[in-house]
């Protein structure tokens, strides 16, 4: 039998500190998840992770409040304190760790600026922070001596009279399906960013735990929140990291203007991510851009400072659209980055499921709000990563396994995989059904939304669900059946798409990222509320809760 | 864009496991990746080919495979400019089992991974707030660490072919970049008992400089230049008593010395003068060269202005210990 005290799934940033912290804290810890570790989707960050440091003269107070503002009064404020006071510590952990900052003159560590923060706090690693944190991370969990299940995908919850008492997955190599028996399960199975299509996302950004969480009964809070990024490549969607604006990039339109003059005269390119993909949207709308992109002109910063503090992204412009940006501005335009809301925790990861904890992209804490800052992502995943390894090893001390029927779990499961591999072949693919949603999604719930276009989505979503009841798997095998994943991977997006969608219909104002052409303004008196969507026995029921509020009163965002 | 590929299959479930080629065409857009062309296969015209990808951007290292018999990433490949005749070739990674298609098993390099302790391990206590270190020491070794252990490098590597326990290129440049880190070892940073186990057969002086590693590499992590830079570590260490260490020596040494290479005494010199049982191992080798008229010369002479050869050296390495 395959038990432990504290199951983490997912390897990325998040799950991976989970494990180590809950090792750390005497728990026998395995960690799940369906790529290798370090092919998680946190190596993707490039720009940096957030902290503010007392010895530098910065305080987590600053950090908090530019938090606060960037979130649009959404966020929750003393989970916004618990992160900010902890992130010294947990950045100086991660140099420990062995992460190759770059430095300032004196060797120490080196900030650049970021958007929506009124200081340089931004610590990093050239343009490929991410990758960095998340490899050294992996060597963390080696040492810890944390068992690993790689390539192995989550199919299911098992739940005993409405316990979760541990998962079912499937070995992707030899396509195997076995019962892992958990005390506590904690979810850090990362962003749905493929509910989008195009998406800054990896491929396999599909929202899996958030689904298998929701369907087991928790509750998902700020789903309305998907947070467009200013600069990414048309076409594939892939991102060029706010970095370069960091850096001093500009944003021109198609005569070469700098229009954030227009909408954020002080902060300009570094306004927060909301208002900046706003303004490009508007001018994008309003004829001045050329492709449905406008520009991000990096040409003035120089050759030497692109080589050495953005020659990843620089790669991507030349592999991905033919475009150095040491000659020429590369044309962008705003596209799904990140979702701020998720499956609903406590500032130690619990969810309203006894046992159950999340952490990182897949959490809704909620420390983002309406709207995330740049950078405050991976501080987010490393904090509460932690919080949520440490209370789960502390809280499975004083709990016993829930008996099972292991052999029943296990056959119930081939059984309904076999029935999904069995379908007949009726014309339609699982890869057409995807894009239905995706174009959908990216049609009615992106930068600006309305009524009448979101209605239009959750009709179109009811369709898709239909579709996706009779699909057919092409591959019939066992062994590395990507074609059965994706089809799995389909449902679990189906399940976050309802969800984001008719929280966002709900919510009547125009709020962080929710931008609502027929509800423009912020309306604090009577949405200064979170929205919080559990699974009823009639479909998503929506509810509210109160924003905590400490010491930071709301006023107009200016930037 | 139509792009024509030329693809192995393999499916271990088969009746009759064997690995066949297959011809697809996918329609993406003119300046599509590789990997954009193979996605189009999966989705839209054969669910059961299998491979493995997600970033689409050149970081999560998922995407490694043989395009044109070379390996690197299948979405860093922009497919206008692979075509040979009008086709893209592709095959899996090699030097690793093929799983099915074009996923490969990766066991034997997370192994060797494994193999070299791939975690800082500094020996003094630990500083309050960050290590202070230079930008450039930094810098240096960010280059590595963008290593996405993709396993490009370990697919070409000429000598992992012939002799499956080398370290290969990935592994190495991992361990350099550890011993590389002033964080890392003793309070000089001197990371002495990684280097000796480095020095060790299957590692850092079995690579050949063959180059395949550094142009496989998508992320320029140039692993064969930082195993010839933990041999200098090795050596600078004081781990001279290997065949590498030694062969590396009588080489410059001679070099240094005559301004060519004595090959008679190469020999003995990197086995160690006394080592007498692999010196007679090496006799059949000789006689074949002398029996075959490739004798060198037995008195080795300097060659005209060696002394410029010396000077070189001085230039390198400042006038030294010699
Ligand atoms: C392009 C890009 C750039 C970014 N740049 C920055 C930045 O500069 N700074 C910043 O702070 N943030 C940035 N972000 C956001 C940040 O990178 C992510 O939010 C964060 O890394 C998420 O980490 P995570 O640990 O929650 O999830 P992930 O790293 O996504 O990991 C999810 C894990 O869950 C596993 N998993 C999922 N489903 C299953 C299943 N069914 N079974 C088993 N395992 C499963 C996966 O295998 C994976 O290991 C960026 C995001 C993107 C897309
Ligand atoms: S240079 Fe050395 S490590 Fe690199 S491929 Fe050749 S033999 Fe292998
Ligand atoms: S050294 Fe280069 S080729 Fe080898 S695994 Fe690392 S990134 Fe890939
Ligand atoms: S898909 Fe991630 S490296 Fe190619």
């Amino acid at each position: 039998m395959l038990e432990h005290d504290v199951l983490v799934i997912g390897a990325g940033l998040a799950g991976m500190r989970a494990a180590i912290a809950a090792r750390a804290g005497g728990a026998t810890t395995a960690i799940i998840s369906k790529v290798h570790p370090v092919r998680s989707h946190s190596n993707a960050a490039q720009g940096g992770i957030n902290a503010a440091l007392t010895d530098r003269g910065d305080e987590w107070e600053d950090h908090a409040y530019d938090t606060v503002k960037g979130s649009d009064y959404l966020g929750d404020q003393d989970a916004i304190e618990v992160m900010c006071k902890a992130a010294g510590q947990a950045l100086i952990d991660m140099e420990h760790f062995g992460v190759t900052f770059n430095r300032d003159d004196e060797g120490r560590l080196g900030t650049r600026a970021f958007g929506g923060q009124r200081r340089a706090r931004t610590f990093f690693v050239g343009d490929f922070t991410g990758q960095a944190l998340l490899h050294v991370m992996f060597e963390q969990l080696i040492k810890s001596g944390v068992r690993r299940y790689e390539e192995w995908f989550v199919s299911s919850l098992i739940i005993e009279d409405g316990q979760v008492c541990g998962v079912m997955a499937l070995e992707v190599r030899t396509g195997q399906v076995y019962a892992i028996r958990a005390k506590t399960v904690i979810f850090c199975t990362g962003g749905f960013g493929r509910v989008f299509e195009p998406s800054t996302n990896a491929l396999i950004c599909t929202g899996d735990g958030t689904a298998l969480a929701y369907n087991a009964g928790a509750e998902l809070m700020d789903m309305e929140m998907v947070q467009y990024h200013p600069t990414t490549l048309a076409g594939s969607g892939v991102l060029i990291s706010e970095a370069a604006r960091g850096e001093g990039a500009y944003l021109l339109d198609k005569d070469g203007n700098r229009f954030m003059e227009k909408y954020a005269p002080n902060m300009m390119e570094l306004a927060s991510r909301d208002v900046v993909s706003r303004a490009e949207q508007t001018e994008i709308n309003a004829g001045n851009g050329v492709d449905g992109c406008v520009y991000l002109d990096c040409r003035h910063l120089g050759e030497a400072l692109i080589m050495e503090k953005l020659s990843q992204i620089r790669e991507i412009g030349i592999d991905l659209v033919g475009c150095d940006m040491i000659k020429e501005p590369i044309p962008i335009r705003p596209g799904m980055h990140y979702a701020m809301g998720g499956i609903r925790t406590n500032v130690d990861g619990q969810t309203n499921l006894p046992g159950v904890y999340a952490a990182g992209e897949c959490a809704c804490v909620s420390v983002h709000g309406g709207n995330r800052l740049g950078a405050n992502s991976l501080l987010d995943t490393i904090v509460f990563g932690e919080r949520s390894g440490n209370h789960a090893a502390e809280a499975s001390r004083s709990v016993d396994y829930i008996e099972f029927n292991v052999d029943q779990a296990v056959s119930n499961e081939e059984k309904r995989i076999q029935a999904f591999l069995d379908r007949p072949q009726n014309g339609d693919r699982i890869a057409s059904v995807r894009l239905g949603m995706g174009e959908s999604m990216n049609r009615n719930l992106a930068v600006y939304r309305n009524e009448e276009g979101m209605k239009k989505t959750l009709v179109e979503l009811k369709e898709l669900e239909k579709r996706y009841e009779t699909v057919p798997i092409e591959n019939k095998g066992k062994v590395f059946n990507t074609d059965l994943i994706f089809g799995l991977e389909l449902g679990f997006m189906l399940d976050c798409a309802t969800p984001i969608a008719m929280s966002a219909l709900d919510r009547q104002d125009s709020r962080g990222a929710q931008a609502r052409t027929d509800y423009p303004n912020r309306d604090d008196e009577n949405w200064m509320k979170h929205l919080v969507i559990k699974k009823g026995d009639s479909g998503p029921e929506l509810s509210y809760a109160p924003v905590s509020i400490t010491q930071w009163t709301p006023e107009e965002r200016k930037y | 864009m139509d792009v024509k590929l030329r693809v192995q299959r393999f499916d271990p479930e088969a009746a009759d496991p064997k690995p066949y080629w297959e011809d697809f065409t996918a329609t993406i857009e003119d300046n599509g990746t590789v990997l954009d062309a193979l996605i189009k296969v999966r989705e839209d015209t054969d669910g059961t080919f299998s491979l493995r990808c997600s970033c689409r951007s050149s970081i999560c290292g998922s995407c490694a495979m043989r395009i044109n018999g070379h390996a690197g990433l299948a979405c860093k490949s922009q497919a206008k400019d692979m075509m040979i005749d009008g086709v893209i070739t592709v095959e899996p990674a090699g030097n690793m089992p093929v799983v099915k298609d074009l996923v490969v098993n990766f066991d034997t390099f997370w192994d060797k991974i494994m193999a070299v302790e791939p975690y800082l391990k500094p020996e003094g206590p630990e500083p309050e707030a960050e290590y202070i270190a230079s930008n450039e020491a930094m810098l240096h070794l960010s280059d590595v660490t963008s290593c996405i252990m993709c396993g490009a490098c370990f697919s070409d590597c000429t000598v992992l072919e012939v002799d499956p326990s080398f370290l290969g290129p990935a592994a190495l440049a991992k361990a350099y970049r550890f011993t590389a880190d002033p964080r890392d070892g003793d309070e000089n940073g001197v990371s002495k008992d990684r280097l000796e186990e480095l020095t060790k057969p299957s590692g850092m002086w079995d690579c050949t400089r063959c180059m395949e590693c550094v142009q496989a590499c998508p992320k320029g992590v140039a692993p064969m230049d930082r195993i010839m830079a933990l041999r200098d570590q090795a050596i600078e260490a004081g781990f001279h008593n290997t065949n590498g260490a030694r062969h590396t020596e009588a080489f410059s040494e001679s070099v240094q010395h005559s301004g060519w290479l004595d090959e008679l005494r190469l020999v003995p010199k990197s086995l160690g003068m006394t080592n007498v049982s692999a010196l007679v191992g090496y006799a059949p080798i000789a006689i074949q060269a002398i029996t075959h008229g490739k004798m060198p010369p037995i008195i080795h002479k300097k060659i005209p202005d060696s002394k410029n050869v010396g000077k070189i050296f001085d230039k390198v390495e400042g006038p030294k210990k010699r």
